[in-house]
């Protein structure tokens, strides 16, 4: 069982950094939606508490994952899949120009790349300032409703953006994947 | 005896709009950036600071960088202050929405006339 070195990094980048950035933005909205606060109805809640730890790190991970994922599809997965293909090359290790060199697959570039490329980076912006709002203005949060209602829209506006990314980088990870590069040996093949 | 109780008053919320507010701006720009590059190809070639990744590389960085200036200019103007924050959150909303809008490749090529 082998898998190449172009594979690995973009099954991380997908499945690791990009599926649990999705997972977690799902599980800040629950949080978002739980309308069961008591310091919500509580006037003396404007003297906040700081957030409970847990949220704390939870919601510093949700951001670095959302980070990481864009980060690492634009500077390490995303050269790989535009790179240029030399004359008489095998273009199943250029994954754009596969995609463009028939009509029926090049809309899997002219859409699904072009429109994943750009909404991606909206998900770790607006959840970086989620987590910000959630844990470093924790008075105002409980104060102002229209703050909660505010941030949860934003919230819902990250979460999906990352699910058209993550969604088009699945479907055209399939039609034209990222591969090549050292091969690594995961398991003894079977006889 | 009179039971005297202390109220206390609604925090500032300033901060927080310099950060909603902000967010919108920067996805705002994001898209713009996007079509503008898609549509000017010397703006395109200005953008491309990292080749490997091309005009994207510029387009992020750039927009990127535009939301933490607005967002610390914000946060220091606005600090201590208490808007109205219906009026703010509603111009977030729209900025972010125009952004979302503007990374739709469709309407990107409509508003470029192809």
């Amino acid at each position: 069982m082998e898998i190449t070195l172009r594979e690995l990094v973009t099954s991380i980048h997908g499945m690791l950094f990009g599926g649990f950035f999705l997972l977690a933005l799902f599980g800040a909205l629950v949080l978002l939606l739980d309308r069961g606060n008591p310091d919500w109805s509580n006037p003396d809640a404007a003297f906040a508490r700081p957030a409970p730890r847990w949220q704390t790190i939870y919601l510093i991970a949700m951001v670095a994952l959302g980070w990481a994922a864009v980060l690492s599809g634009a500077t390490i997965i995303y050269p790989w899949y535009r790179a240029i293909a030399p004359l008489g090359a095998n273009l199943a290790l250029y994954p754009q120009r596969l995609l463009m060199s028939h009509p029926t697959t090049a809309g899997w570039h002219n859409f699904g790349m072009e429109w994943k490329e750009h909404v991606a980076w909206i998900a770790p912006m607006a959840g970086t300032m989620v987590a910000w709002v959630m844990l470093r203005h924790r008075a105002a949060w409980n104060a102002y409703r229209s703050v909660r209602t505010t941030v949860l829209g934003f919230a819902a506006a990250a979460f999906l953006a990352a699910a058209i990314a993550g969604g088009w980088g699945a479907m055209i990870n399939k039609k034209a994947p990222v591969q090549g590069g050292q091969s690594y040996q995961l398991m003894g093949s079977a006889k | 005896m009179t039971e005297i109780k202390l109220v206390p008053q609604n925090p500032a919320n300033g901060s927080v709009a310099a950060a909603v507010l902000s967010c919108g701006v920067g996805c705002f720009l994001l898209g713009v950036l996007a079509v503008a590059a898609d549509g000017s190809k010397r703006l395109s070639a200005t953008l491309n600071i990292y080749h490997p990744t091309g005009p994207l590389s510029g387009v992020v960085t750039v927009a990127i960088a535009l939301w933490l200036l607005c967002w610390t200019v914000l946060a220091a103007r606005w600090r201590n202050k208490t808007l109205a924050f219906g009026k703010v959150s509603a111009l977030a909303f729209l900025f972010l929405a125009l952004g979302l809008l503007l990374t739709f490749p469709p309407f990107g090529d409509l508003l470029l006339g192809r």
